[in-house]
C-alpha cells in the first residue's frame, strides 16, 4: 500500500506547535467540563420543579440553561478546533495512526451529535414542549456527555498505552482498532478522573459565583438554592477524586514507569522510595522538598520496600521536562486535597446542623475554589500529557516526528491566542450579562416567551 | 462499489449534508451581513437567527464527522491535505470560532447596537468559513495537493483560479440555499414582508449562483482540465445535469411561492455539486494516490462502517425530531403552542438518614475495592460504588427547602 505512512519533517518551530496544542487544550477542557456536569444539574432543577410546582425551581434551571446553551456553543467551536490542529499540526500523527485511534473520534462525533441535536430540542423547547417530553430531552443530553468523553478518552488512554498494531517500517500495520481503543484497560482512570473532574469543576464554580454574591450581600432563597445543588455534587465529588487519583497513580506506576519518575523526582531506581511534597528538582534530585521515607514505594505499589524506577532507566533525551510535570502534579493533588477538605466542611455542616455554612471564610474560600479547580484540572491534563513527552504515541512515535513541516507556526499561533484571547472577553461577558439579568425580569419574560 | 470506496461515500454524503444544512447557517449569517440598516435590516438579522438558532450547531456536526471519518479512512491522504492546506484551513477554523462567540454573545445581548456588532461578526465570519472550506476543496479538485507532510505549496494550493471560484461558490450557493429556507420560514410564520423580502434574495442569488456556475466551468477548464473533462465528459455528467436542471426548477418554485418544494429543490441542485466532483475525481484522491491506495486496512475499513451505520441508526431519527419540530414551528421564538401544564406540587421525602448511611458505606466499599484491592475486576467495582457514593450523597445532603 501506498502512502500510508508520510515521512518525519524537520520543524524550527515545535514548542511553538506544542504550545498552540496545549493553549487549545487548555480552552477547551473547562468547556467539556461543564458539557459533562452542567446539563444534569439543570435538569435535576427542572426535575424539582416538576416535583414540586415551585417557580423559583423553573427561573433556576432556565437561567441555567441560558448559561449552558452559551457554553455549549463556544465549546463546539473550540472542539472543532482540536479536531482541525490534529491534522494542521500533526499529520504524520494522523497520517500513521489515524487508522488507529480515529474509530474512537468517529463515535465520538456521533455523541456530539446528538448532544447538538437535544440541546437545540431542550433549550428551545422550554414552554414550547409538554413538560414531560420536555424533561426527557434532557437525558440524551447527560449521556451523549458520558459517551463522548468515554471516545475520546479511549483515544488519550491509547496515546499514552497504544496497543492494537504492529510497527514496520514507519506504518502501523496489522490495525485492529477496536482492540486498541476498548481493549485498553489503561484508559478507565483517565475515564472516572475527567468524568469526575467535570462536576467538581463545574459544581465549584457555579457554586463560587453565588458565594461571591453572598458575599456582596445577594442571599435569598434563589441564590441559597443555586448554591446548594453544585456545591454538594461538588463536595461529594472531590473527596472521591482523591481516592481515584491514588489509583490513577498506582496504573500509571505500572503502565508509565517514566511518567511516574518525572512526577516524583526519582532520579535513580531505588527500593523503598521517598515521597517529597514540594520542593524543586536539580542535580538529579527533590530540594528544599518534605520528604517522608518510602512512601511513594508504598503509594504506588503497597509495599514499602518496593523497587520505583528511576528516570536512568532511560537516555536523557527520553525523559519528560521534569519540573514541568512536577509541579503540576503537585498542584493538582495539592488543590484536590483543599478541596476535598472544604467538601468534607461543607457536607459536616449540611449534616450536622441541616443547614449551609455560615461562616464568611467558608464563602470566601468557596469563592477561591472555582479558579483554583481549574488550575487543577489544566495541571492534571499537564501532568497526563506533558508527561508523556516526547511521545506522542508512547514509547512508539516522538512528537518530532508527528510534527507538520508547514511553516507559519508562530503566526497561527499569534493569531490563535489573540482570538482566544478575544473569546475569554466575549465569555466573561455574556456570563456577566446572563447573571445580571434581574431575577423578576427574567422569570417576567419566560412567562411572556 | 468496494469496501474501501464506501467510507469515502459516507464523508461525501456528510460534506454534502454539511453544505445544504451548515451551508445555509453561514448564507443566513451572510443575509445578516448585507441587512442593512434601520428596522427592516433588524427583523431580517433577527429572523436570519432565530431561524439558524437551535440547529446550528447540530448542522455545524457533519463537518467534523467528514474529517473523523476521512482521518480514520484515509489517514495519509488526510494527513497531506490538512498539512498542505494548513492555511485555507486555519482561516476556516478561525471563522468557526467567530460564528460560535458571535452566537453565545447573541444570548446576553439586550440592546440593539449589541446585536447589530455581534451580527457583523457573525457574518463576516459567516462569509470567511465557507470561502476558505471551498478554497481548500478547489486545491484537493484541482489536484495540487501531494502526498507527504506539508508537501504542496502553501499557498497557490489554495490562492489559485478553481480555488477562488469554488470558494465564491461555497459563499453564493450557501447564501441562496438560506434565502430559499428563510422565505419558507417566513412564510410558515405568517410574516408577508420578511416572505417578500427573501424570495427576491433567493431569486438574485439563485440566479448569481447558477451564473457563477456555468463561469466556474471556463475556469476549471483552463486551470484544472481533469476535473472539467470528468465533469462534462465524464462520470460527473449526469450530476452536472440533475444540478443544473434541479437549480432553475428551484427558481422557477421560488418564482411560483412555492417554498417547501423549493427546499428541496435547492438542497439537490447543491448537493449535485458535491457528488459531481466525487464522481469526476473518482478514483484519484490525490494525484498519485487512488482511493484504494489511499484506504486504510479491511479491518479499519470495517469498523469504520459499522461504526457510521450503528450511528446512523440513532442520529438519524433524532436528527428527525430536530427538524420536525423546527419545521412544525414548535421551536419557534413567538409560537404560543406547547405544553403549559402545572405539575404537581408533592412534597419530595428524601429519607435524608438512609440514603446518608448506604452513602457513607457505598464510600467504604470504593475505598477498599479501588484502591486497597489490586485486581482489575475490583477497581471497577470500586469506580462504580464511588459514582454511587456521589448519587446517594447527593440525595441525602441536598438541602431542598433552605
Amino acid at each position: 500500500m501506498l502512502g500510508t505512512a508520510l515521512a518525519p519533517v524537520s520543524q524550527h518551530y515545535l514548542d511553538e506547535a506544542r504550545q498552540m496544542q496545549a493553549l487549545s487544550f487548555m480552552v477547551h477542557i473547562p468547556l467539556v467540563c461543564f458539557g459533562i456536569a452542567f446539563p444534569a444539574m439543570v435538569l435535576f432543577a427542572e426535575w424539582l420543579y416538576l416535583r414540586t410546582g415551585d417557580d423559583l425551581y423553573r427561573t433556576l434551571a432556565r437561567r441555567w440553561t441560558r448559561v449552558m446553551v452559551a457554553l455549549f456553543a463556544v465549546g463546539v467551536v473550540t472542539g472543532t478546533i482540536l479536531s482541525f490542529e490534529m491534522g494542521l499540526l500533526w499529520p504524520d500523527f494522523t497520517g500513521t495512526f489515524g487508522a488507529v485511534f480515529g474509530l474512537g473520534f468517529a463515535i465520538e462525533g456521533f455523541s456530539f451529535f446528538l448532544e447538538a441535536i437535544f440541546i437545540g430540542i431542550y433549550v428551545y423547547g422550554w414552554d414550547r414542549l409538554s413538560a414531560r417530553w420536555h424533561f426527557a430531552s434532557g437525558f440524551p443530553i447527560v449521556i451523549a456527555g458520558m459517551t463522548g468523553s468515554l471516545m475520546v478518552i479511549s483515544v488519550n488512554g491509547w496515546m499514552q498505552h497504544p496497543s492494537g498494531f504492529a510497527m514496520r517500517s514507519g506504518q502501523a500495520v496489522d490495525v485492529h482498532p477496536v482492540d486498541a481503543l476498548f481493549g485498553n484497560w489503561f484508559f478507565w482512570h483517565e475515564l472516572v478522573h475527567m468524568y469526575i473532574a467535570g462536576y467538581i469543576v463545574t459544581g465549584f464554580l457555579v457554586a463560587g459565583a453565588y458565594a461571591f454574591a453572598r458575599l456582596r450581600g445577594r442571599w435569598g432563597r434563589y441564590e441559597r438554592t443555586a448554591l446548594a445543588i453544585p456545591l454538594t455534587i461538588a463536595a461529594l465529588a472531590s473527596p472521591a477524586q482523591v481516592l481515584v487519583g491514588d489509583w490513577a497513580a498506582r496504573e500509571v506506576a505500572v503502565a508509565q514507569p517514566t511518567k511516574l519518575a518525572a512526577l516524583e523526582g526519582v532520579p535513580k531506581t531505588t527500593r523503598g522510595a521517598p515521597e517529597h511534597l514540594l520542593g524543586w528538582y536539580t542535580d538529579g534530585r527533590v530540594k528544599y522538598g518534605l520528604r517522608i521515607p518510602k512512601l511513594l514505594s508504598f503509594l504506588a505499589y503497597h509495599d514499602p520496600n518496593a523497587r520505583v524506577q528511576g528516570l536512568d532507566a532511560v537516555p536523557p533525551d527520553r525523559r519528560p521536562p521534569v519540573n514541568v510535570v512536577r509541579v503540576a502534579f503537585q498542584l493538582m493533588v495539592g488543590i484536590g486535597t483543599l478541596l476535598a477538605l472544604l467538601g468534607v466542611v461543607f457536607l459536616a455542616v449540611r449534616i450536622r446542623r441541616r443547614r449551609l455554612p455560615e461562616s464568611r471564610w467558608f464563602y470566601r474560600a468557596l469563592t477561591l475554589a472555582g479558579p483554583l479547580s481549574l488550575v487543577a484540572l489544566i495541571a492534571g491534563w499537564v501532568t497526563t500529557e506533558v508527561g508523556r513527552q516526547p511521545w506522542v504515541v508512547y514509547q512508539v512515535m516522538l512528537t518530532t516526528q508527528a510534527v507538520t513541516g508547514a511553516s507559519g507556526i508562530p503566526v497561527g499561533y499569534a493569531t490563535l491566542v489573540a482570538v482566544y484571547a478575544l473569546l475569554a472577553v466575549a465569555v466573561a461577558w455574556v456570563l456577566r450579562r446572563l447573571a445580571r439579568a434581574p431575577l423578576a425580569h427574567v422569570a417576567a419574560q419566560y412567562e411572556n416567551a | 462499489m468496494h469496501l474501501y470506496d464506501l467510507p469515502l461515500v459516507f464523508a461525501l454524503v456528510g460534506l454534502a449534508l454539511y453544505v445544504v444544512l451548515g451551508g445555509a447557517d453561514f448564507g443566513a449569517g451572510f443575509w445578516q451581513l448585507t441587512a442593512g440598516r434601520g428596522r427592516t435590516g433588524e427583523r431580517i438579522r433577527d429572523h436570519a437567527h432565530q431561524s439558524v438558532a437551535a440547529v446550528w450547531e447540530a448542522n455545524h456536526v457533519w463537518l467534523i464527522f467528514v474529517l473523523t471519518v476521512v482521518w480514520t479512512a484515509y489517514p495519509a491522504a488526510f494527513g497531506s491535505i490538512a498539512s498542505t492546506l494548513s492555511f485555507a484551513l486555519f482561516i476556516a477554523a478561525i471563522g468557526i470560532i467567530f460564528r460560535g462567540t458571535a452566537y453565545a454573545l447573541r444570548s446576553g445581548a439586550s440592546g440593539r447596537r449589541g446585536r447589530r456588532t455581534i451580527d457583523l461578526l457573525f457574518g463576516i465570519s459567516s462569509v470567511l468559513t465557507p470561502f476558505a472550506l471551498g478554497a481548500a476543496v478547489g486545491g484537493i479538485a484541482s489536484r495540487r495537493v501531494p502526498v507527504g507532510n506539508a508537501a504542496g505549496d502553501l499557498f497557490s494550493s489554495w490562492l489559485n483560479p478553481t480555488s477562488i471560484f469554488v470558494g465564491l461558490l461555497a459563499v453564493v450557493s450557501g447564501s441562496y440555499l438560506a434565502a430559499v429556507y428563510l422565505s419558507a420560514d417566513a412564510r410558515r410564520l405568517g410574516d408577508d414582508d420578511l416572505e417578500r423580502r427573501f424570495r427576491i434574495r433567493a431569486l438574485g442569488s439563485g440566479i448569481v449562483a447558477g451564473a457563477m456556475a456555468v463561469a466556474g466551468l471556463f475556469v476549471i477548464h483552463h486551470d484544472a482540465h481533469p476535473l472539467y473533462d470528468g465533469l462534462v465528459n465524464g462520470s460527473g455528467r449526469p450530476a452536472l445535469v440533475i444540478s443544473a436542471v434541479a437549480g432553475v426548477g428551484t427558481l422557477g418554485l421560488v418564482w411560483a411561492r412555492r417554498f417547501e418544494a423549493a427546499r428541496y429543490g435547492a438542497v439537490i441542485a447543491v448537493a449535485a455539486v458535491v457528488a459531481g466532483w466525487a464522481l469526476a475525481q473518482n478514483p484519484v484522491f490525490l494525484p498519485g494516490l487512488t482511493v484504494k491506495q489511499a484506504a486504510a486496512s479491511h479491518d479499519v475499513l470495517v469498523a469504520v462502517i459499522v461504526a457510521v451505520v450503528a450511528g446512523g441508526v440513532i442520529l438519524f431519527p433524532s436528527l428527525g425530531v430536530l427538524f420536525r419540530l423546527l419545521l412544525r414551528g414548535r421551536l419557534d421564538h413567538a409560537s404560543e403552542e406547547g405544553g403549559l401544564e402545572r405539575p404537581r406540587g408533592t412534597e419530595i421525602d428524601t429519607r435524608p438518614v438512609l440514603m446518608g448511611r448506604l452513602a457513607a458505606a457505598l464510600l467504604l466499599a470504593g475505598f477498599g475495592f479501588l484502591n486497597v484491592a489490586e485486581a482489575g475486576w475490583a477497581h471497577a467495582i470500586g469506580a462504580a460504588c464511588l459514582l454511587c457514593f456521589v448519587a446517594t450523597g447527593f440525595a441525602a445532603a441536598v438541602p431542598l427547602r433552605s
